[in-house]
């Protein structure tokens, strides 16, 4: 028994805001995925009207438990799937769906995979994975070709290219591979960046420079940078903005730093109070225990209730919008709305839990 | 938390342990010369990279490490004082019979796997797997006790009885996770060994499943060697910490004052690997190059390429583990870094002092004595 949002919100759109139109904006993009069970044909929920805006020289980070839609939505981005609805526009133009228009738009939004160590053919040199790409988008003439290929290598700070131009993959580290499968996905000259937890497979001491690599690109080359991770302090890191999912919906969004410091969403705060954190002196109080929700039959109202320290009546009826929650900070609670919330101030706000 | 100060004896005492990954000329040393010791009611954290030798440390000292790996020097004593019992028997469980390992294993000693769903039959249902184990440790238990038994052990982890006959596929990692740490307490071991066992699970869940351990360490009283790659989790964990490098342990101290004052290059940098949630962002570097492989190992101090404070003697000779010059006698901190000895002007970063700042007291467990082991689980 799901009861629509009475209200008619406008669309909020989650991402950094910059003025100018965005590289690549997306419009209230669903994606439910059919699943075959005994009692018919049910969806996945897996995303649910998203709208974000990923302006260039920008990261945006995606952060959110295991199954909550991140990499979904990112995959969406790139036209790996088809949205169940909603539009992307790059540089605000709406993109079409003809073989050539996927193929240009395959050139302008690239996606960078999680694992460094499949998404390299062992079979093959790094030259000929950074020269075919180059071959089919920029055609290049004869004598160019191994100049812009070094010069990818140069950009991802694999320098000097020339030790690293002839390696084949298992020659190389998994943060170096990283760099090759980057470096690949520059010599199609994207806009746009997707990278779906990019270094969570790497070794620890050499995440980071994959990350700065990431925020030099963002610097150097205008890119507008699209960060999965479940990691929300490399989120904060990294990212400009933090848009945080939690079953397949944005709950909360806003400047990174802002977010971490003073989430106001009560799931934002639980992530953050169960996050490792060595200068935490305080005992962790969790607050909002448990599991996400199925996403074949989610809860009703706020997909968060069940679990939510803090629910109220509203919040099992009707799903609550994104409400303003200072400055750029927007959260999808009921208890930042005047009509519903708690009126005696020690309840009003549900403070982080470790501050 | 223990602080230190308020160990208890040691349980556990791994000395010079080495341990090779193949024979004679193909031989690759995985491990060598790892010294630790592990006191009762506390818990110690191994960190380091992937390959550093962790997981071999592990497989080692249960002896659970398969063909090709070789131990090929070192004890590991187990200063074992079984419920109720005030007389300490010590084994070497290097040396030990099979029998004896049998015996150790599990009821004194039990390890968690990374991956608990290699670790649990999967076609037995969790009550089973529990009962199971108590039948052939427990023989004087009844059908009837061991059933009580289990569902009190799943309680303890957070499953509810209407759990007990779920197959482990039925059950969330998280949930299979918990499975796998009842087992391991269910006979009350001495020392509960944890290879990254939440490393796969998301955070919420893995809070979860560190708070109830740590509740349960405090009311059992066993001692944890946790061990994992995400130092800032083991920062907030361990009470003291091993950080491992290329099969070495080039750092130990106790977990705040590594994190505040940390001692070897390669401990600073990992520190400074991890992005705070709190205060100012500032750019961070990591750790340049990348770790090496076991196989090529560069000479002298195998960080030393990576090293931004290297010494020419860095690249010729192997520093040895020993107390670094900034701290007092007294201290049990070791780091084995040629910056740390005598006549060496020690950077200003690896010479902060110890004691700069030390834990807040967390929870009720700070300052209070070590339950002792026969703390019954009823
Ligand atoms: N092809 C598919 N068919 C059916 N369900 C799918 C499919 N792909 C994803 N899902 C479901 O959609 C939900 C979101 O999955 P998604 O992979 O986007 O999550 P995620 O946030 O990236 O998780 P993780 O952190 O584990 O990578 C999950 O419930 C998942 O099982
Ligand atoms: N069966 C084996 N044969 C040969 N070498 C091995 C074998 N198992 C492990 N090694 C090597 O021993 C070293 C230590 O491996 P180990 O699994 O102990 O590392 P770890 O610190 O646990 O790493 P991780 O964090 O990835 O679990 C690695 O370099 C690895 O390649
Ligand atoms: S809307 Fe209600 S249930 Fe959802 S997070 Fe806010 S208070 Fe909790
Ligand atoms: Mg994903
Ligand atoms: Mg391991």
């Amino acid at each position: 028994m799901t009861t629509p949002t009475t209200e008619t919100t406008p669309r909020v759109v989650h991402g950094p805001k910059r003025p100018g139109t965005p590289a690549l904006e997306a419009r209230n993009l669903t994606k439910h995925f059919p699943v075959h069970q005994f009692r018919g044909r049910q969806v996945v929920h897996a995303v649910e009207d998203i709208s974000l805006a990923l302006p260039e020289g920008t990261v945006t980070a995606v952060v959110g438990e295991s199954g909550s839609g991140k990499s979904t939505l990112a995959r969406l981005l790139t036209q790996l799937i088809t949205p169940t609805s909603g539009e992307l526009l790059l540089d605000g133009k709406p993109v079409g769906t003809s073989a050539r228009e996927r193929r240009a738009y395959t050139s302008q939004v690239h996606l960078v995979l999680q694992d460094p160590f499949s998404s390299l053919n062992g079979v093959h040199s790094v030259r000929y994975h950074l020269e075919r790409p180059l071959k089919l988008h920029r055609k290049p003439g004869r004598g160019e070709l191994d100049a812009l290929a070094k010069s990818l290598l140069e950009r991802v700070a694999l320098s000097p290219a020339e030790n690293y131009i002839d390696k084949f993959p298992h020659e190389l580290s998994g943060g170096q591979r990283q760099r090759v499968a980057i470096a690949r996905g520059l010599a199609v000259q994207p806009r746009v960046l997707l990278a779906d937890e990019p270094v969570s497979m790497l070794d620890v001491s050499i995440r980071l420079g994959v990350l700065n690599l990431l925020d030099d690109l963002r610097e150097r080359e205008r890119l507008a940078i699209l960060y999965v991770t479940h990691d929300i302090a490399s989120a904060r890191y990294l990212a400009d903005t933090v848009v945080v999912m939690y079953a397949g919906q944005v709950v909360e969004s806003g400047p990174a730093t802002q977010i971490t410091d003073s989430p106001a969403h009560p799931y934002t705060q639980l992530l953050l109070s169960a996050a490792p954190d060595p200068s935490r002196t305080e005992p962790v109080e969790l607050r909002g225990r448990g599991a996400p929700p199925s996403l074949v039959d989610p809860p009703s109202g706020c997909r968060f209730h069940p679990r939510c320290p803090f629910a109220m009546a509203v919040c099992k009826e009707t799903a609550p919008p994104a409400l303003p929650a200072g400055g750029d900070q927007v959260a999808a609670c009921w208890l930042l709305s005047p009509d519903h919330a708690p009126t005696t101030a020690a309840d009003a706000t549900p403070s982080a839990t470790d501050e | 938390m223990t602080a230190s100060g308020h160990l208890g004896e040691p349980v556990l005492e791994i000395r010079d342990l080495c341990v090779d990954y193949g024979v004679g000329k193909k031989a690759v040393r995985a491990i060598t010369d790892a010294t630790l010791t592990l006191h009762r009611g506390e818990v110690l954290g191994l960190a380091g990279e992937s390959g550093s030798g962790k997981s071999t440390l592990a497989y080692a000292l249960t002896r659970l490490l398969r063909a090709p790996g070789v131990i090929t020097g070192g004890q590991v004593l187990f200063h074992s004082r079984p419920q109720g019992s005030d007389t300490t028997r010590t084994v070497d469980l290097l040396a030990a019979g099979v029998e004896e390992l049998r015996v150790v294993r599990w009821s004194e000693l039990s390890v968690v796997f990374q991956s608990a769903m290699h670790a649990l039959n999967p076609v037995a249902r969790i009550d089973a797997q529990l009962t199971d184990m108590l039948k052939v440790h427990r023989r004087k238990m009844t059908a009837e006790q061991r059933k009580e038994r289990a569902i009190e052990l799943l309680r303890m982890v957070g499953i509810t009885s209407d759990r007990l006959l779920s197959y482990p596929h039925e059950l969330s990692g998280g949930m299979r996770q918990r499975v796998m740490i009842a087992m391991a307490l269910a006979l009350e071991p001495q020392v509960v060994l944890m290879d990254e066992p939440t490393t796969a699970l998301d955070v919420v869940t893995q809070r979860e499943i560190l708070e109830e351990l740590m509740q349960l360490r405090q009311r059992l009283g066993f001692a944890v060697i946790f061990i994992t790659h995400d130092l800032s989790l083991l920062i907030e964990l361990a009470d003291s910490i091993a950080i491992m490098y290329a099969g070495r342990i080039v750092e130990r101290g106790g977990a705040q004052e590594l994190f505040h004052s940390p001692r070897h290059p390669y401990t600073l940098g990992l520190i400074n690997s991890f992005p705070a949630l709190h205060g100012e962002k500032v750019r961070m570097e990591g750790i340049p190059g990348s770790p090496p492989a076991l196989t090529s190992l560069p000479g002298g101090c195998a960080f030393h390429p990576r090293c931004t404070f290297a010494l020419d003697r860095c690249s010729e000779e192997i520093p040895v583990l020993q107390r670094p010059v900034a701290d007092s006698d007294g201290t049990e901190r070791t780091a084995a870094c040629w910056l740390q000895t005598d006549g060496q002007t020690v950077p200003q970063q690896l010479a902060l002092p110890a004691s700069a700042k030390l834990p807040a007291p967390r929870g009720e467990a700070a300052g209070a004595e070590l339950p002792e082991p026969d703390g019954s689980i009823k």
